[in-house]
C-alpha cells in the first residue's frame, strides 16, 4: 500500500469520520486518496487555524479525537495557534502535516518549515516519519497519545516521498507504546485519607475543572453524585462548566477572576478543598499567598505535573477523575461516612449570605441592550433545546460563562488557557459537523469574530446552520476594561474602528444577517435566529462601556474581589498586580 | 511556606529515554521553555538493542520546582523512567575531563606531580604540553582544573556528570530479549 493509502486506512481503523483540512503540494497524495476512496469525510476550511479550532470543537463536544490535515510550510505554521490552544486546554487532536521529501529536508526547499521543531513546545508529542515502515505505527500511536492521559494535540509530519512509498500496514492492536503509560487508578491509601478528610470537613468545597470533561460524561455524573452524597457546595472553572448542572442548588457558579462572589468567598474560607481535574490556574487562584489560606487541599489529576505546580496540596492523587471519584464513592459508602450536619448547615448559612449579594444582578435597561441581558435571554430562549455554545475571547466570553447555564458536560466550548480570539466560529463549525441537528451558537465579540470570519464561507459550503451571536460593543471590551481600571482610561488602540456591516457580511457569504439595536427587538431576533436553518450572523448592538463584574483585580486574592463599578475606587490594582496578565 | 522562599537544592536526575531523533531537543526544550536550570546534562545510548539512551541531568531549584521537573520529564512520550538519584539514596557520580596544559620548566613538573596525586593520566604529551585524563566527582575535577590554571595555559573538555545509585538495586536495568538478533557493533579502535 502507498503511504497515503496507509494513512486513510489508519484513519478509518481509528474510527475517524471527519477530517478538517486544506490542501497543498506536500499533501496531494493524501487528497488523491481521499478522492479515490471517499472513505473519510473532509471539511475544507478557509484557513488552517480554523481547521484546528474546528477539530477542537468537534473533539470537545463528542469526546473523540479531532483530526486535521494541512500542507507543509505555511499550512503547518498557520496551524500553530490552534495546536497551542489545544495543548493549553487539553483537547485531543491529531494533526497531519505535509513535509518536503526526506532528501530535501534541511535544504530550505520550497514550502519547507521545521514543523517538528516549531511544534515541539506546542504539542503533546510530534513525529517526523522518515521511514515507510514506521508510518502505520506512528499513525496509531498518535491517536493513542492524543487521547490517553491528559489529552492534547499530536502532530505527524509526513514527507511527501513517504506518501508515495510502499508501506506495510500494521493493525492498531499490534501497536503498543511502552513508554507512555498514564496512571488511571488512584493510590488507595491516598483515596482513603482523602475521604476521611472530606467526611470530617466543616467548611468543604468541591472545585471541579476541565479534567472532568476530559474524563468523559461519567466523571461529571460521579462528581455530581459525590456533591449530592455529601451535600457540600461545588464550584467549577471556566473549562469545567456543565460538569455539575448550573441549575443544581449546590453549584455556586464559576470561580476565579470573573467568578461569583459566593464561589470565591467559599474558596477563600473553606477548610477542605477537593479539586478534581483543575489546575490551579492564575485566573482561578488570584494572589497565591492569599489563596484559601486555611484549607487542607486534595487534588485529583491525571497529570502529575499539574500536582503541586502552583499550589502545594496536602493529598495529591494521580489518576483519572472518573476512576478516582468512583473509588472515593466506594470508600465513602464502605466506611459509612456521614458529614457533620451542624457544621454543614452553618457553612451553607454563610454561603447563602454571600449569595444574597446577588453579584450577577444587573439593572434592567429599556434604552440600550445590556450584554448580560442579551446572553441571559439567549439562554432562556434556548432552554430545553439541544444546544451547544462556543465563544470568542473577551468580555462576552465571561458573560457567557456567567449568564448561560450549562446543565450537561460537552455543551460549552471556549478557549480558556490560550484565550484565542477567533476560536469560536470555527469551533462552532466543528460542533455542528458532529451534531448536525443541534442548535450551535458562537457567542462572539465584534473584534474576535473578524479573526476567522472567512469561515462563513465554509459554513455556506456545507450548509452548516451555525449561529454567530455577536455582542457588539464596538470595543475590544476586555482590553478597554483593563485600560479603564489600570491605565487611567487611556484607550490606546482598543476601539473597534471601521467595523463592517455584519448583516451585509453575512449576506455576502450567502448566510442570513440579523440585527438588534433596542432591548425591545432582542427577543424577536433571537427567535428568528433559532428558526432559520442556515448560517446566521446576529449583530447585537450592546451598551459600549459596560464592564464585566465581579472581578478579582490582578494580584488580588479571592476575598478582595470587586463587585461592581461602585467598588472600583476603593480597591485599586496593586503594583505587583500591574505586571500580571 | 511561600514556594519562592523555599531553599534551592541541587539534584541529579537519571532519565531513560527512547533513542530517537528529537528526544534530546525535547528534554532541553523543556528546561529552557519552563525556565529550569541545567547545570550538567549528559546523554548516551546505553541499550542499543532496545534503542534506549540514558540522560543524566544535574539541576537546581526549590523542592517544588524539582518535583515539577521530574513530573514534566515523566510525561514526555519517549521517556521510560525517571529517577531522582539525590532523593532516592546514595549514588555515585563521576565526570571525565580532558585537561590540556601548555607550560614548561618547573611548572611542568609540578603539573605532573599534581596529576599524579589526583590519579590523572597523561594520555598525550609534547615537550610543552600534556593532556591529562581525569575522572572524579565535579568537585575533584574543579579542584584539579584550578590547580592547572595556576601552572600554565589550559584547555578543558568535560563530559558532564554521569551517575548511578549505589548498592544492588537496578533502577533502570538493560532489557535483553532479542540478544540473538542483536547486530554486533563495529569494534571501536583505541583503548
Ligand atoms: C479572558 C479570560 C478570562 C478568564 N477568567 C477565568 C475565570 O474567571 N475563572 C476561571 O475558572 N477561568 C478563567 N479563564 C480560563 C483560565 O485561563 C483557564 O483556562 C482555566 O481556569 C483552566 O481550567 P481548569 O483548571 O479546569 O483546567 P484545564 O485547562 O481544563 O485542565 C484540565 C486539568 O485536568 C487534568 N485532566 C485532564 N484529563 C483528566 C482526567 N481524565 N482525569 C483527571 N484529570 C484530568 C489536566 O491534567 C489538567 O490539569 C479565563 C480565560 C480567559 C481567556
Ligand atoms: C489572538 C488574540 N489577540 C489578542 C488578544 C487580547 N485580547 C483579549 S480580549 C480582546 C478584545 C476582544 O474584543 P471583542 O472580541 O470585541 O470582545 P469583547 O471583550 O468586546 O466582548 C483582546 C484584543 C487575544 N486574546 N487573542
Ligand atoms: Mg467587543
Amino acid at each position: 500500500m502507498s503511504g497515503a493509502a496507509i494513512i486513510l486506512k489508519a484513519l478509518q481503523d481509528q474510527g475517524v469520520e471527519v477530517v478538517f483540512g486544506y490542501p497543498g503540494g506536500a499533501v496531494l497524495p493524501i487528497y488523491d486518496e481521499l478522492f479515490k476512496t471517499n472513505a473519510v469525510r473532509h471539511i475544507l476550511v478557509r484557513h488552517e487555524q480554523a481547521a484546528v479550532h474546528a477539530a477542537e470543537g468537534y473533539a470537545r463536544s463528542t469526546g473523540k479525537v479531532g483530526v486535521v490535515l494541512v500542507t507543509s510550510g505555511p499550512g503547518a505554521t498557520n496551524a500553530v495557534t490552534g495546536l497551542t490552544d489545544a495543548l493549553m486546554d487539553s483537547i485531543p487532536i491529531v494533526c497531519l502535516t505535509g513535509q518536503v521529501p526526506t532528501h530535501l529536508i534541511g535544504n530550505d526547499a520550497f514550502q519547507e518549515a521545521d514543523t517538528t521543531g516549531i511544534t515541539r513546545p506546542c504539542t503533546k508529542h510530534n513525529y517526523l516519519v522518515k521511514e515507510p515502515g514506521q508510518l502505520a505505527r506512528v499513525m496509531h500511536e498518535a491517536f493513542y497519545v492524543a487521547a490517553h492521559g491528559r489529552p492534547g494535540p499530536v502532530v505527524v509530519d509526513l514527507p511527501k516521498d513517504i506518501l508515495f512509498a510502499d508501506c506495510p500496514y500494521v493493525e492498531a492492536g499490534e501497536v503498543e507504546l511502552k513508554s507512555y503509560r498514564p496512571q488511571v487508578k488512584g493510590d488507595t491509601s491516598a483515596v482513603e485519607r482523602a475521604v476521611d478528610l472530606i467526611a470530617k470537613a466543616k467548611r468543604p468545597i468541591f472545585y471541579g475543572g476541565g479534567g472532568l470533561i476530559n474524563s468523559g460524561p461519567k466523571a461529571s455524573k460521579l462528581f455530581t453524585e459525590f456533591v449530592h452524597k455529601t451535600g457540600y457546595p461545588a464550584t467549577l472553572t471556566l473549562m469545567g462548566l456543565g460538569a455539575i448542572p448550573a441549575s443544581d442548588r449546590h453549584f455556586l457558579g464559576m470561580l476565579g477572576m470573573h467568578g461569583t462572589y459566593e464561589a470565591n468567598w467559599a474558596m477563600h474560607d473553606c477548610d477542605v478543598m477537593v479539586c478534581v481535574g483543575a489546575r490551579f490556574d492564575d485566573r482561578v487562584t488570584g494572589r497565591l499567598s492569599g489563596f484559601a489560606p486555611n484549607a487542607k487541599k486534595i487534588h485529583i489529576d491525571i497529570d502529575a505535573s499539574s500536582l503541586n505546580k502552583n499550589v502545594a496540596v496536602d493529598i495529591p492523587i494521580i489518576g483519572d477523575a472518573a476512576t478516582v471519584l468512583e473509588q472515593m464513592l466506594a470508600v465513602w459508602a464502605a466506611k459509612g461516612c456521614k458529614p457533620d450536619e451542624a457544621a454543614r448547615a452553618k457553612w451553607w448559612k454563610q454561603i447563602d449570605g454571600w449569595r444574597s449579594r446577588k453579584c450577577l444582578a444587573y439593572r434592567p435597561n429599556d434604552d440600550v441592550i445590556l450584554p448580560q441581558h442579551a446572553i441571559r435571554r439567549l439562554f432562556e430562549k434556548t432552554r430545553g433545546m439541544d444546544c451547544y455554545i462556543t465563544t470568542e475571547v473577551g468580555q462576552h466570553q465571561m458573560w457567557a460563562a456567567q449568564y448561560f447555564g450549562f446543565d450537561e458536560p460537552n455543551r460549552w466550548m471556549t478557549s480558556g488557557g490560550l484565550g484565542t480570539m477567533g476560536y469560536g466560529l470555527p469551533a462552532a463549525m466543528g460542533v455542528q459537523i458532529a451534531h448536525p441537528d443541534a442548535l450551535v451558537v458562537d457567542i462572539a465579540g465584534e473584534a474576535s469574530i473578524l479573526m476567522n470570519i472567512q469561515e462563513l464561507s465554509t459554513l455556506r459550503q456545507y450548509n452548516l446552520p451555525v449561529k454567530a451571536f455577536i455582542i457588539n460593543n464596538q470595543w475590544m471590551g476586555m482590553v478597554r476594561q483593563w485600560q479603564e481600571l489600570i491605565h487611567g482610561g487611556r484607550y490606546s488602540e482598543s476601539y473597534s474602528a471601521a467595523l463592517p456591516d455584519f448583516v451585509k457580511v453575512a449576506e455576502a457569504f450567502g448566510g442570513v444577517g440579523l440585527r438588534a439595536t433596542k432591548p425591545s427587538e432582542l427577543d424577536d431576533v433571537i427567535d428568528e435566529m433559532i428558526k432559520i436553518k442556515q448560517p446566521v450572523m446576529v449583530d447585537v448592538a450592546v451598551k459600549q462601556d459596560e464592564n464585566c463584574f465581579p472581578m478579582i483585580p490582578s494580584g488580588a486574592a479571592h476575598h478582595e474581589m470587586i463587585l461592581g463599578p461602585e467598588d472600583q475606587a476603593e480597591r485599586r490594582t496593586s503594583e505587583e498586580g500591574m505586571v500580571l496578565v | 511556606m511561600n514556594p519562592t522562599d523555599m531553599p534551592i537544592e541541587r539534584h541529579t536526575i537519571a532519565v531513560l529515554v527512547a533513542n530517537e531523533p528529537g528526544v534530546l531537543a525535547r528534554v532541553i526544550g523543556l528546561f529552557s521553555g519552563r525556565g529550569y536550570n541545567i547545570e550538567s546534562l549528559t546523554v548516551s545510548e546505553v541499550d542499543e538493542a532496545n534503542a534506549r539512551s540514558r540522560i543524566t541531568v544535574v539541576t537546581s531549584g526549590t523542592p517544588m520546582v524539582i518535583e515539577q521537573i521530574k513530573a514534566q520529564l515523566s510525561r514526555l512520550v519517549p521517556v521510560y523512567d525517571v529517577h531522582d538519584l539525590t532523593l532516592e539514596g546514595a549514588h555515585v557520580s563521576r565526570e571525565l575531563a580532558l585537561v590540556k596544559i601548555h607550560n614548561t620548566g618547573e611548572d611542568r613538573i609540578e603539573a605532573l606531580r599534581i596529576a599524579d596525586t589526583f590519579r590523572a593520566r597523561a594520555i598525550d604529551s609534547t615537550l610543552q604540553s600534556f593532556v591529562f585524563e581525569l575522572t572524579g566527582d565535579t568537585g575533584k575535577i574543579n579542584a584539579f582544573i584550578d590547580l592547572m590554571v595556576a601552572l600554565g595555559d589550559v584547555e578543558v573538555s568535560r563530559t558532564g556528570v554521569v551517575a548511578i545509585a549505589r548498592g544492588t538495586g537496578l533502577d533502570m536495568p538493560l532489557v535483553r530479549r532479542n540478544v540473538t538478533k542483536r547486530k554486533r557493533r563495529q569494534p571501536v579502535t583505541g583503548d
